[in-house]
């Protein structure tokens, strides 16, 4: 591997081969050879194995996977559950459906040996609704994994058995957070459960339950096949190892999934892989991870793109998908479109993120629609305070409180212009903001 | 090159969706899910997709017959449907031009998508052609924002659009 950056794809090794969904590409590729090694393992060996690789779940949260699996109960006579999350629905986040498209054997394959490893006989893979095609790819995979061994009773002659079903989504965000997704599992509403129990303990159905994200279990044969040292190695920086998808969305020339070493600086992100910033532009500011993450301004890019890094610049490293912002965007426009995001997809279950993110929409609106007042900053920070650190059963809160005051913080001056231009209000009969389809309020 | 891979939806009219039963293909279905769980409730997502594919929304009384199939409270499964933007609840057109309006998409010119689409149209997000042909959705994140911007028509993404490239899609429609 070269330090500058590119190296011998892993994750997307098949990318480019012809038929490479299929098994037949997957087997020529030596796949299901790490499972034929795992299943000689025994199962507390696996997770050591994936505990030393240092791999850190890929869902947002960075979480050791080893660590995570470790919280099972051995001991408990139920059954286990492994629910692999293709939720994909932050935005700015594109990698799983990558990995969906060239190879989901190599899915396949990481569901069974993380199966094994937590005890688990059926698996369950949630996928956002709007992905009926890669549903349908991994419905195939399913089929024809099953017709050659590696899925049903007794695979491989081991004596280990396992069922992996398809589980489709129907349209909510907040069914990527891992308790709302159990709940959508279970044919509920999608809303998320206090924690603790987490659900490694009381999971779906009542049992303990991991959920990891496609990305981290796609990388669960490479570590079995080559070893954890080899695993740990990848990477820049201690604590922060492995190969990354990188999506890059937004203003650069070549946007798209990048695999790379963990660690790359966004520099090398955005001007080598992506091509850098159409033409006539400069960067103006980057969101590193998914669009929870708080915003950067230009000046930040030369960090590397990793969790310990972009934590110690106060943001976060999320799913790894860079949204690219240039000098032709309106901040306080790009902090109104996020918060129609999460206003509309709040679960509505606690007050301060269901209320908040209302509220914060409707003030930017009027700030944008030339109606903004001094005290409208201070209220919106307000807001991001009360809405975050632990106000809300589930991270949604935190998840638009970081935009907001990420926001103020690095581009306060655009904010403060419109206000400063702002006209005096209407007169209070006059509707200004159209009212919300369903949920008649507010105006101003 | 033609652009258009995607079918028109098979839309029930109101009146034949009063009471529905299911025949013996969507009972072996419904029986293989059933299947995949160890309770009945969590069959629910996966029954009701297979009504909405069949039928193309879900009216009342297909949520009467889901509730019944599944020993469900139709206010359960109806709190259930209405959670989730998939479903539908109304008669949609036959096809379901959903537009991703989220930033990175909004970035690369999600905007003038919309907007030409209403112009064409005649039509505002939410809304149905009057000849039932086309409804128009402004839709979150679809999860393909590396290929903004995106537009997702039934099941289908079209991704990398233009308003030129839109024109061609909505003329080569079947
Ligand atoms: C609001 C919200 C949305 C989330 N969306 C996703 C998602 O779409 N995909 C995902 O893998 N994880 C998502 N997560 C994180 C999951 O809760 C969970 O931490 C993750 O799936 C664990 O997998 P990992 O350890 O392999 O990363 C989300 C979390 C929150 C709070
Ligand atoms: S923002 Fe449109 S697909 Fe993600």
């Amino acid at each position: 591997m070269t330090a500058g950056g590119a190296m011998k794809p892993i994750l997307l090794r098949a990318r480019g081969e012809d038929k490479s969904r299929s098994i037949s590409t997957y087997l020529r590729m030596g796949g299901y050879g790490a499972l034929k090694k795992a299943l000689i393992m025994d199962p507390a060996g696996v997770r050591k194995e994936v505990k030393d690789s240092g791999l850190r779940g890929r869902g947002g949260a960075g979480f050791p996977t080893g660590v995570k699996w470790g919280f099972v109960p051995q001991d408990l006579p139920k059954p286990k559950y492994l629910i692999c999350n293709a939720d994909e629905s932050e935005p700015g986040t594109f990698k799983d459906r990558a990995i969906i498209h060239t190879d989901p054997h190599m899915l396949i394959e990481g569901i069974i040996i993380s199966s094994y490893a937590i005890d688990a006989h059926v698996a369950y893979i949630y996928i956002r609704g709007e992905f009926w095609e890669e549903a349908r790819i991994l419905e195939k995979a399913i089929a024809e994994a099953r017709r050659k061994g590696y899925l049903g009773t007794n695979i491989l002659r081991t004596g280990f058995d396992l069922e992996i079903h398809v589980h489709r989504g129907a349209g909510a965000y907040i069914c990527g957070e891992e308790t709302a997704l159990i709940e959508s599992i279970e044919g509920k509403r999608g809303q998320p459960r206090l924690k603790p129990p987490f659900p490694a303990v009381v999971g779906v159905f009542g049992c303990p339950t991991v959920v990891n994200n496609v990305e981290t279990l796609a990388c669960v044969p490479h570590i079995i096949e080559h070893g954890a040292a080899w695993f740990a190695a990848i990477g820049r920086n201690e604590r922060n190892s492995g190969p990354k998808l990188y999506g890059i969305s937004g203003h650069v020339r070549r946007p798209g999934v990048y695999e790379l070493p963990m660690g790359v600086t966004f520099r090398e992100l955005i001007y080598e892989h992506a091509g850098g910033i159409r033409e006539g532009h400069e960067l103006k500011a980057f969101i590193p991870g998914g669009s929870s993450c708080p915003v950067l301004p230009a000046d930040f890019v030369d960090i590397p793109a990793d969790f310990d890094s972009v934590a110690e610049a106060g943001s976060m490293f999320g799913s790894g998908g860079l949204i690219v912002m240039d000098d032709s965007v309106d901040m306080v426009w790009a902090l109104e479109n996020l918060m129609t995001f999460y206003s509309h997809e709040s679960c509505g279950q606690c007050t301060p993120c269901r209320e908040g993110s209302d509220w914060a929409l409707d003030i930017l609106r009027r700030i944008r629609r030339g109606y903004g007042r001094p005290e409208d900053l201070e209220t919106l920070e307000r807001i991001s305070r009360y809405a975050s650190q632990g106000m809300t059963i589930c991270p949604l809160g935190d998840a638009f409180c970081g935009p907001i005051s990420s926001f103020l913080k690095h581009f306060r001056n655009e904010f403060e212009d419109y206000i400063a231009k702002a006209k005096p209000l209407p007169p209070r009969t006059t509707p200004v903001l159209p009212v919300r389809s369903g949920r008649g309020r507010f105006g101003i | 090159m033609s652009l258009a891979r995607t079918q028109p939806l098979t839309i029930a009219p109101p009146e034949e969706l009063l009471e529905v039963s299911f025949d013996d293909g969507m009972e072996e279905i419904i029986e293989e899910h059933l299947r995949h769980y160890p309770t009945r409730q969590a069959a629910l997502l996966p029954v009701l997709w297979l009504c909405q594919e069949r039928w193309g929304w879900l009216s009342a009384g297909v949520l009467r017959a889901v509730a019944r199939r599944l020993e469900l409270a139709p206010a359960f499964v109806e709190g259930v449907v209405t959670f989730y933007t998939m479903y539908q609840t109304a008669p949609p057109g036959k096809y379901l031009l959903q537009v991703c309006t989220t930033l990175s998409c909004a970035l690369c010119g999600a905007s003038g998508l919309l907007e030409r689409l209403k112009e064409k149209l005649g039509i505002d997000p939410g809304e149905t052609t009057p000849d039932g042909r086309f409804t128009l959705l402004g839709v979150q994140c679809l999860g393909a924002c590396g290929e903004a911007p995106v537009i997702q028509v039934n099941n289908d993404y079209y991704t990398d659009m233009t308003t030129e490239k839109l024109d061609q899609l909505l003329d080569e429609l079947p």
